[in-house]
């Protein structure tokens, strides 16, 4: 039977559920000290003078780092969404003269543990010169606002436009336009281990070993060695078990230049574990966008011509890939609506507060409820049911693949998909009839009972290459070499699966090794759900070239023609005469170097592959949500819910499921109940989980959780849609329109906080 | 998060612990559950020089019932309340409350006098002590004094405890038979800080009319209603009743605006749950009356 | 910096050491001796990644200070399986059924569901939802950690009749 299609359980498990899984704050060297970052209490100042005196002198302090201490500081570099003109707003690891943010570091401090660390942070004086700090992207962009970097003017770190087709003609020739401005909280990642590294200089062989990266392990290898002027080959990551990532963790942070950096400088392996209230400062923040949008619709419901204008907050620096949001939320605002007439203006914004990356679905979570918020805004205006409207206007079938129009950042042709079909399906296994049956009868009884749709597409297994080696060991013990990362989420169980298949051998005997730079020499990395789709896809390749090595050497000694034998249970046999076989432990001794020369074949089994596209596949859904709004207190109860997902080809179901229901939460929670709020000053003020909700076991409904392979990608020999973001995307859209339809008012914001819902209700009663 | 240094005592006795508040003063804080104090300790926001650990005190954990009412020693968890069984059968609003508090984890540590003390002003024991009328016992030292609920909370976070002072016993008073009870909440998940509470107690008469009603809501100290509660007595239930009691006790209601909700927010939660809370204590009580007569 | 000398027992072992009055529950566990399965989320009592059971009862770790634990008796996650060959029927079912994805809150959650199933060995699912309410998971999304814990129930209470 074969693996993949199959839910096996994973292999990542035992160690997990026996507690003896090795997360970065579980690793201990020997005479490790521990650092602790000093970071601005100012949202905006310059950095008038440091003293550690004080600081250096308590017992069992080892010293204190500041920007003096690193003559050449680079900023961090950009790796991908290199929007021309956000090179300008690029951080440096620590702040040289001006600290742009509540939590933007300004020393790093080395004490025998974190105890005293703290202690010594609190003798740390800094002087500052405060300066007026700006929190809204709107407020920043108008003249007069505090300028934020000296080589960016207005604040503004980057703009650009999209234009397809011709929105001018096509609104003069549409019935009915509506206009409108839509908002998204700021909130993020937020994953339940803390960031940390540990890391490690060998003085005597000039290695740095740094354990804790993560996601983008190879990119950030390559970042370090320009950084801290090291050859990448005398500095090897070391990937530990990871606590969730999401986006957020394993970019390259200041702390990941600091802490190896004082590792060599202290000359003592030193260990970071950020607490919680730094990461609700320093982990990357994201969603918060503004749109103004002119939506153009014919009187049957044709959807013909969109214009939006995107404010994208950036935070106080240009990250790694702070652009993807915005390069993102535009080229996706569309969804799976046929809409040839489409313009984005687009503007990333400087403000002083925690800065801003990727957070799972990024840009589409927002573009979503933006989206599936007018579609419903306009079947109201026409008295159309939204189903209907959606059906009118979803790209059917027949048209994929189907080109969206030039992007300058993105690549936009949806490769294959029944988008109309997978609605029809959500609705009638969601009940959509009887919950507006249901929805009608509540209404006479005064209670507000409302359902909500969002369609989405989702994009997934981005290039442009992802590296793979497969050796097979004495033991004949099938090894993965993998480029990409681990951060929870079960790739090295689904890799396994491929990899079993295609060597014809138990999943019991393969090992998954990834994040390790030692050992893998190339990589492109876990996000954007692209680990089963690429490296999937490159395992594939290299298992194949071993399977034709094994034949290879198989053939040889058996000589049989390598068109007779077949792989079969970890063994090379004959077939039709299976007694005649050699195992892999077997092959593995034939290709040592001694007996492999002697007959001309290449030593070893080990072969690798590089899977390369430019293309991606585009998994899609659909999620619908049934609410019940207490009119008098403005909460929420979410009644049921639905998602429904293809991704063209499942490897294992229920790591797929796992990925659609934890999106779920996360997507509820961005709905409900998560927010980072900032003071007019720029003080963060949700600094601890009482203040930063994220969703508990109590918050979250049951649901149903579809996932369909009815439309295999083109674009990879798998087949495969990542599957790692539809559970979230359009969980925002789902509820706002469901709360919409409860009260019968336009829900244009997130998230649907009991203050913001009354206000609706209030709105409600006032327009009957 | 590491909390600063501090010095650590764990009397055994009541009376050493009194010893050491007498010494230590303004520089000492108590520990009994550590929910509350030990999260502010570890983000510094508290820094005790003397940490004075009231858990190894076995005279301060019992529950005494009396037909007049109980005596509940001020280290009692409050998972022990939610779980005492003559509680549940004459103090039902205190075993709901009790269970509002916040997750297992957090109620197996917990303590009555540690919540009173720390007197948050969204939690649930307060308002609680407020409606049942209990009063607290005071000791230092040199002596003991005894608080009713209503002196007790001053205003958010702060109560009649001097420095010197440990909260050791809480007395409530027995209730009137077939007291209905309602304990209603708001909050944005689930055992978060409410974003408004309100508890009540109800009996009726066997004619249906109302011979006891107490009500009390979050204000930034328990706002027990006053004035609205003599607006009950001798009338029959009724929502709109209700209604109008519910608004005159959320009148003078002083509650704060912070990021989860505005000010204004609070106090038309506390009026709407008022309502519900006296329509579900009337509720029950009629219900006891029912299941006393059949 | 006065430290004081505790005894406590963790998984059936006893263990001695010196601490600061101010060292955590956690850090002692993880640090002092080695038993890293306790894992630290928050260290303000909210996550419930740092879940231990002390004397019987499921606790935040991280709220507690080691010198609180002298003489007490603490079970850990490493504590949960019976023996190194064999899982706890929770840990079968959350393997089985998927209930652990990056695994970081999965010992405390495990601790927490082991003490309601020895409280409650039949619990709805409204009783297991509140019971979890205390423990954090951003990646699971719980649904599948529910279902886990009532299939435990199940062979639990089949074991025990």
């Amino acid at each position: 039977m074969p693996y993949i299609g199959s839910s096996v359980k994973r292999k990542e498990d035992l160690r997990l559920l026996r507690g003896i899984g090795k997360y970065v704050g579980d690793i201990y060297r020997h005479g490790m000290a521990h650092a602790a970052v000093l970071r601005s209490p100012h949202a905006h100042a310059r950095i008038v003078q440091i003293d550690t005196a004080d600081a250096r002198k308590l017992p069992g302090v080892i010293g204190v780092l500041t920007a003096a201490d690193m003559p050449t500081l680079k900023t961090i570099p950009m790796r991908t969404g290199l929007i021309p003109g956000l090179e300008r707003s690029q951080q440096t690891p620590i702040a040289t003269d001006t600290v742009r943010y509540v939590g933007d570091p300004v020393a790093v401090l080395v004490a025998e543990n974190r105890y005293i660390a703290e202690d010594a942070l609190e003798a740390i004086e800094i002087g500052y010169a405060a300066l007026d700090a700006v929190i809204d992207a709107r407020q920043s962009m108008r003249p007069g606002a505090p300028q934020l970097h000296a080589a960016v003017p207005n604040n503004v770190a980057a703009s650009f436009q999209v234009n397809v087709g011709d929105v001018e003609t096509s609104f003069s020739q549409c019935d009915l336009i509506i206009e409108e401005r839509f908002s998204t909280q700021r909130h993020a990642a937020v994953p339940l281990e803390n960031r940390g590294l540990v890391a490690e200089w060998d003085e005597g062989r000039g290695l740095l070993t740094v354990w804790g990266p993560t996601k983008m392990t190879h990119t950030n290898w390559r970042i370090l060695s320009e950084l801290i002027d090291l050859p990448q080959s005398s500095i090897r990551f070391i990937e530990p078990d990871v606590g969730g990532g999401f986006g957020a963790r394993g970019e390259f942070y200041p702390e990941d230049f600091l802490i190896p950096f004082a590792a060599r400088h202290f000359r003592r392996p030193i260990c970071w574990i950020e607490d919680r209230s730094e990461n609700l400062k320093a982990l990357n923040q994201s969603r918060q966008q503004d749109y103004r949008v002119k939506i153009g619709v014919k009187n049957d419901g044709t959807i013909a011509a969109m214009d939006a204008e995107i404010l994208f907050d950036m935070g106080g620096y240009t990250r790694t890939h702070g652009g993807v949001p915005a390069i993102a939320a535009s080229a996706m605002l569309r969804g799976p609506l046929r809409l040839k007439n489409y313009r984005a203006q687009v503007h990333c914004v400087l403000t002083n507060k925690t800065p801003v990356g990727t957070y799972r679905s990024p840009g589409r979570y927002e573009a979503n409820f933006v989206r599936e918020r007018l579609v419903d805004m306009i079947a109201r205006r026409l008295r159309l049911d939204p189903a209907a409207v959606r059906r009118k206007n979803l790209i059917r079938r027949d048209e994929m693949p189907y080109d969206l129009g030039k992007h300058p950042f993105h690549y936009m042709v949806y490769d294959t998909g029944d988008f109309i079909a997978q609605l029809d399906r959500a609705l009638e296994r969601f009940g959509y009839g009887q919950y507006r049956a249901l929805a009608a009868t509540a209404k006479r009884e005064g209670r507000a009972l409302g359902i909500g749709i969002g369609c989405f597409v989702e994009t997934s297994g981005i290039g442009p290459w992802e590296y793979a080696r497969v050796e097979i060991d004495n033991a004949g013990k099938v090894v993965l070499y993998s480029g990409c990362n681990s951060l929870g989420q079960g790739i090295a169980t689904a890799l396994s699966q491929i990899v079993a298949d295609e060597l014809q051998c138990s999943i019991d005997d393969v090992r998954v090794v990834h994040g390790d730079t030692g050992t893998v020499p190339f990589g492109n990395g876990s996000n954007a759900s692209r680990s089963t789709v690429m490296a999937g896809s490159a395992a594939l390749g290299a298992s194949r070239k071993v399977k034709d090595k094994l034949l290879q050497l198989a053939s040889a000694h058996l000589e049989i023609a390598a068109g007779d034998l077949l792989l079969q249970d970890g063994r090379v046999a004959a077939r039709g005469a299976p007694e005649r076989a050699l195992s892999f432990a077997d092959l593995a001794r034939l290709a040592l170097p001694g007996p492999a020369l002697k007959i001309g074949i290449k030593p070893g089994i080990s072969e690798e592959d590089f899977f390369a596209t430019d293309k991606r596949p585009f998994p899609y859904g659909v999620h619908v949500a049934a609410v019940e709004v207490d009119k008098e207190t403005g909460t929420i109860k979410i009644l049921d819910y639905l998602v429904t997902e293809d991704v063209g080809r499942k490897i294992n179901p229920m790591i797929i499921e796992g990925q659609m229901a934890g999106g779920l939460a996360q997507g509820i929670g961005g709905a409900l109940l998560e927010e980072f709020v900032y003071s007019e000053d720029g003080q963060p003020l949700s600094t601890n989980f009482m203040d930063y909700l994220l969703p508990t076991a109590m918050e979250m409904p049951r649901a149903q959780l579809i996932s369909t392979e009815e439309f295999p990608s083109p674009h990879n020999p798998l087949g495969v849609k990542g599957a790692g973001e539809g559970g979230i995307t359009a969980a925002g859209a789902a509820l706002a329109n469901a709360v919409s339809d409860a009260l019968g008012v336009e829900v244009t914001k997130l998230p649907l906080k009991p203050d913001y819902v009354l206000e609706l209700v209030r709105k409600s009663s006032s327009e009957r | 998060m590491k909390p600063a240094s501090f010095e650590y005592h764990d009397p055994t006795t009541l009376a050493e612990a009194l010893e050491l508040m007498a010494r230590y003063g303004e520089q000492a804080r108590p520990l009994a559950g550590g929910q509350s104090l030990v999260p502010l300790m570890n983000f510094r926001l508290l820094r005790p020089a003397h940490l004075i650990d009231l858990n190894g005190i076995g005279e301060l954990n019992y529950l005494t019932p009396a037909p007049d009412g109980l005596r509940i020693g001020a280290n009692t968890r409050q998972r022990v309340l939610e779980r005492g069984a003559e509680i549940e059968r004459r103090w039902p609003l205190l075993r709901d409350a009790a269970g509002l508090m916040g997750p297992v984890q957090v109620r197996n540590r917990g303590t009555l006098g540690g919540s009173l003390a720390h007197a948050f002003p969204s939690a649930e024991l307060p308002i609680v002590m407020a409606t049942l009328g209990a009063s607290m016992t005071l000791r230092k030292r040199t002596g003991r004094r005894t608080v009713r609920a209503g002196d007790f909370f001053l205003s958010a976070m702060a109560t009649a405890l001097e420095p010197d002072e440990l909260l050791t016993e809480i007395e409530i008073p027995a209730l009137p038979t077939n007291c209905g009870w309602s304990y209603q909440e708001v909050s944005r998940r689930h055992g978060d800080f409410a974003l408004a509470g309100a508890a009540s107690v109800v009996a009726l008469d066997n004619s249906g009319a109302i011979i006891h009603a107490r009500l009390t809501l979050t204000g930034s100290t328990p706002l027990r209603a006053h004035a609205a509660e003599p607006m009950l007595l001798g009338e029959r239930p009724s929502e709109s009743l209700f209604k109008n009691a519910a608004a005159r006790a959320a009148e003078n209601l002083e509650a704060d605006s912070d990021l989860h909700a505005s000010a204004e927010y609070r106090r038309h939660a506390c009026k709407v749950l008022a309502g519900r809370a006296l329509l579900q204590a009337a509720g029950r009580a009629a219900a006891l009356i029912q299941g006393g007569l059949s | 910096m006065s430290t004081r000398q505790i005894c406590v027992t963790v998984n059936g072992r006893q263990y001695s050491g010196a601490v600061e009055p101010r060292r955590l529950l956690t850090d002692f566990l993880r640090d002092d001796l080695g038993l890293t399965g306790t894992h630290v989320g928050c260290e303000h009592g909210v996550c419930g990644a740092c879940t231990v059971v002390f004397n019987g009862e499921p606790v935040r770790a991280c709220l507690l200070f080691a010198v609180q634990a002298n003489g007490a008796s603490i079970k850990t996650i490493e504590g949960l399986a019976p023996n190194p060959d064999e899982l706890h029927p929770l840990q079968e079912k959350f393997w089985q059924l998927h209930g652990l994805q990056c695994g970081f809150c999965t010992p405390g959650i495990l601790l927490t569901a082991e003490a309601l199933l020895k409280e409650i060995p039949h619990p709805s699912q409204d009783q297991i939802r509140e019971w979890i309410s205390g423990n954090l998971c951003r990646c699971t999304g719980y649904l599948n950690i529910i279902s886990a814990i009532e299939e435990a129930a199940k062979v639990l209470r089949a074991n025990n009749p």
